[in-house]
């Protein structure tokens, strides 16, 4: 036993009057999921582009909920807004919810077309992230999301390289790869991930993939899907209707 | 928080859309410094094995040089990598649970392979008869060290003699590939990246093998010309002309394959080639066009036409050789900076160009990467001490 | 085998016991002395999965709310709001979750918080309601008109704009800016309520834009073709878009 399971012990022995006290934290999680099994699920994510109002706050609670670093240049999840300009010319820009940048600087006649497009880690079917990594520190799991474990991982960035989406990035504090897991924590305990929970459209849809009769199940069956970077053979499991053919 | 201020900095230098976690520029110059160092133990080696395989007689002042050489610099090989980690102090888990389908995984058992099995055998067995006989005039600590490397052999037979020619030729023949291998190995860690249209590409692993060629020859004949005369010998021009003749040929292989490569890419014009032609005219204008195509091939390639059509005098020649040799490394430091940084300069979004800012004084800025770039040849000169490439006959008869 | 070894000159024989005993080293160091966690990737993977599941949350998910609180969860539900979680608004819940009497969650009282979402942005979908805070009752918080949690424009939109101000904007530069929404659409009353389910009317007919633009039209300065000839089987609309500057 590690010196801080140990010392986690002690506290519960202390609190609990030993009754819970001879469980480590990982025990301890374990029995919360007891009902929880790896092999009956299969997650994926629908985005629907035309429901996406750029409000951010996918963004701000991933940020809360995951501590990635509060600075404007870490992210696990971003949206992004596109302008096409009746000259057929396109701008992009990530929306920052601290700056003021959604202001418009365009006048309208000269807009062709604009939507704003969630990102993510795609949990890629086919992940080159995993395929690449050294020491076999970045896996996929059984219900299909992958995880970066932070014990091992040696901070050599392939992964990052790799990674066709740029979803992953270096955490400044511990020095390892970090990027979206589906709010693992959250799934295990049945509940959605953060940024599904506060999305006020209802733009980002989260199921499981062996369930039919789920909301992820209705959105493909609805609508027409695209996926990011197809021809790149990585399978992504988040899935988008209504995307435009600018978008990459 | 002076990362953030940082970031600020750099993203106002951004021109067009990246994704927000590309601002952090993943590989710096320490991966630069990498495949440049072992792109030079792999072009030496390839030049040693010109002697013992191929029997060119005239390279034969140059073999046991360039074999130094090689394991000078495949010693500090690692250090960059290894000092680039985010977390150094885990780089065993790498020997613990190497997955096989990483490239970099292989790493560990490449470099293994190439340093024991190869060079260090092949040196022990061309010096060992040298050794025993050093230790047995030398005193002291050297005579110790020199036992111990010798493996406490004492045979200096004929037989015995000849046993270790011949394994020199077998170990070289299998080192061949090996070298290939080892630098083939490192052009694949980026060409399999099929995330980076900068990197992805078959021709990767061959470009970066022939441009180690050229580096390493260009690195060896340098250090023959500044390290034969510092140890009181002469120069001997049959084979620095050889030297730079091979060097003239592999210089036109590489840059005819580099050609092709950027032929290929313009024809076939996919879709990251508007992205790509932006790089190439701007960011790395001055690092791809200017310093790698123009200085570090075109123009050496220039003056040793011009040396091989006229007939120049001796210390012409030598300046001129030594002006290729430098201008020639400066060009491979290049080839791999734009490799490697260019690589990250534009975003995989395909709509944007990022900046990379060298750090002068941290883990991975200028400092440590001149540190480790100067290392291979303090160890080089211990190494000489050690075990001097020529014999005193050899220096005094020439 | 002895044979072998004595026929081999003795410096390789050193060679070969060398790495004979490098290799043995390595094989018991691997094999007896690295503990199994440390060179099992099945052992890893398990253990950094259930340090993942054990992960905190932050946000706890609308389940938890609508356990103690019952009146706002009553009235949002049947109001445009229907579909926000509550920590959309009152943020990371959970603390308060575990400590309902000493950890509050936040209330965002100010107009900003509000203009996330609701400040006009033309990449935002159509339909979706939008006001300019320079001009909305500035300065006035948002909550002194609309219940935030059945959030009703006080009365009835009166113009389309509420909602459609990309269009209202684009059309106020137009030729047809004098135009109001109601001569060329029909909105049922519906429609402000059910927006996405009743949908308004649009010009069906040829002859509904030759009342103007055809050659034989007595109205003067407009731009006027024939009718018979141009355009064939098409809708005006479905080539011009009425909308922009000049009709394109
Ligand atoms: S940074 Fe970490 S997770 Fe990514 S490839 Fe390297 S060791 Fe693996
Ligand atoms: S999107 Fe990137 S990080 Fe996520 S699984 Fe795919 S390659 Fe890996």
């Amino acid at each position: 036993m590690e010196r801080r399971d140990f010392l986690k012990h002690l506290c519960w022995v202390i609190t609990s009057g030993g009754i819970l006290g001879g469980l480590s934290a990982d025990a301890w999680a374990k029995m919360l999921n007891k009902d929880y099994d790896t092999t009956k699920h299969y997650y994926g994510m629908g985005i629907d582009i035309d429901k996406c109002i750029g409000c951010g706050r996918c963004m701000q609670a991933c940020k809360t909920e995951n501590d990635v670093p509060a600075v404007p240049f870490y992210f696990r999840t971003w949206v992004e807004r596109y302008v096409i300009r009746t000259d057929r010319t396109v701008s992009v820009n990530t929306i920052n919810m601290e700056s003021d940048e959604l202001g418009d600087v365009l006048a309208e006649k000269d807009v062709l077309r604009s939507f704003f497009v969630p990102k993510l880690c795609n949990q890629c079917d086919h992940p080159p992230c995993v395929q690449v990594c050294p020491v076999g520190a970045t896996f996929k799991t059984d219900d299909g999301v992958i995880l970066v474990d932070s014990k091992r991982c040696i901070g050599c960035r392939y992964c990052i390289q790799a990674c066709p989406y740029g979803a992953r990035y270096l955490h400044p504090k511990t020095r390892v790869a970090d990027k979206c897991t589906f709010c693992y924590h959250r799934l295990v305990r049945g509940l959605l991930p953060v940024c599904v929970e506060v999305c006020p459209k209802q733009a980002r849809i989260f199921g499981d993939m062996k369930s039919i009769a789920s909301p992820l199940g209705r959105f493909t069956r609805m609508n027409k899907i695209h996926v990011l970077k197809p021809s790149l053979n990585t399978d992504p499991k988040v899935y988008y209707a209504n995307l435009d053919g600018e978008v990459n | 928080m002076e990362t953030a201020q940082n970031f600020m900095e750099l993203s106002k230098q951004v021109v067009g859309f990246i994704y927000p976690n590309e601002i952090d520029i993943q590989w710096s110059i320490l991966i630069v410094v990498y495949p440049y160092i072992t792109g030079l133990v792999a072009g030496a080696f390839i030049l040693a094995s010109l002697v013992k395989v191929f029997n060119v007689k005239e390279l034969q002042p140059t073999y046991r040089l360039a074999m130094l050489t090689a394991l000078a610099f495949m010693l500090i090989a690692p250090l960059p990598l290894q000092l680039h980690l985010g977390r150094p102090e885990r780089s065993y888990e790498m020997f613990m649970t190497p997955n096989l389908t990483s490239a970099m995984a292989m790493f560990g058992f490449v470099y293994l392979w190439y340093l024991m099995l190869v060079l260090l055998l092949e040196i022990y067995f061309e010096y060992r008869r040298d050794m025993i006989v050093w230790s047995s005039e030398s005193t002291g600590l050297k005579k110790w060290v020199l036992k111990i490397l010798s493996l406490f052999s004492t045979d200096i037979s004929e037989k015995a003699v000849a046993f270790d020619k011949k394994t020199v030729k077998i170990i070289t023949i299998i080192g061949i590939p090996s070298a290939f291998l080892l630098h083939g190995y490192v052009g694949f860690i980026f060409g399999s990246i099929k995330a980076n249209p900068w990197w992805s590409s078959v021709m990767m692993p061959v470009v970066f093998l022939f441009s180690a060629i050229v580096s390493g020859i260009a690195m060896v004949m340098l250090l023959y010309m500044i390290i034969k005369p510092l140890l009181g010998g002469k120069i001997d021009m049959k084979c620095l002309d050889k030297v730079a003749s091979f060097l003239f040929y592999a210089v036109i292989v590489d840059f005819s394959i580099e050609v092709l490569d950027f032929i290929h890419r313009l024809y076939e014009s996919e879709e990251s080639i508007k992205i790509l032609s932006q790089l190439v005219t701007t960011k790395l204008f001055i690092s791809l066009v200017v310093l790698q195509i123009l200085m570090g091939m075109l123009l050496p390639l220039a003056v040793m036409a011009v040396i091989k059509v006229f007939k120049l005098q001796e210390e012409v020649r030598k300046l001129l050789y030594f002006v290729c040799g430098l201008l020639i490394q400066l060009g491979i430091f290049s080839t791999r900076w734009n490799v490697v940084i260019g690589g990250q300069l534009f975003s995989k979004s395909f709509r944007g160009l990022t900046t990379y800012k060298m750090e002068l004084m941290g883990m991975e800025g200028f400092l440590v990467a001149l540190a480790l770039l100067i290392l291979p040849f303090v160890i080089l000169s211990i190494l000489i001490k050690l075990l001097p490439p020529w014999k005193k006959e050899e220096l005094a008869g020439s | 085998m002895k044979d072998f070894f004595k026929k081999l000159p003795e410096q390789a024989v050193r060679v070969v016991v060398v790495f004979l005993v490098l290799a043995v080293v390595v094989f018991v160091i691997r094999q007896f002395i690295i503990p199994p966690e440390m060179k099992e990737p099945a052992l890893q993977r398990a253990s950094s999965e259930e340090r993942e599941a054990a992960k905190e949350i932050h946000y706890a998910g609308a389940q938890s709310c609508v356990q103690c609180h019952d009146k706002e969860p009553e009235i949002k539900k049947s109001g445009y709001h229907r579909d926000l979680a509550c920590e959309s608004c009152h943020g990371a819940a959970q603390k308060h979750v575990d400590n309902p009497t000493d950890v509050k969650p936040t209330s965002p009282k100010k107009r900003d918080y509000c203009a996330y979402c609701h400040k006009y942005n033309f990449s935002r979908p159509t339909g979706f309601p939008q006001i300019n805070p320079d001009m909305h009752n500035p300065r006035k918080p948002c909550i002194s008109c609309h219940n935030p949690h059945n959030p009703k424009p006080p009365t009835t939109p009166r113009s389309c704009n509420a909602c459609h101000a990309q269009i209202e904007r684009a059309k106020a530069a137009s030729y047809h800016a004098l135009i109001t929404c109601t001569v060329c659409h029909t909105a049922p009353e519906k429609h402000k309520i059910s927006p996405r389910t009743v949908i308004p009317t649009k010009p069906d007919k040829r002859e509904f834009c030759g009342k103007c633009h055809d050659k034989a039209s007595p109205r003067k300065g407009v731009p006027t073709v024939d009718m018979a000839t141009h355009g064939e089987k098409y809708v005006c609309w479905q080539c011009h878009y009425p909308h922009t500057l000049g009709g394109i």
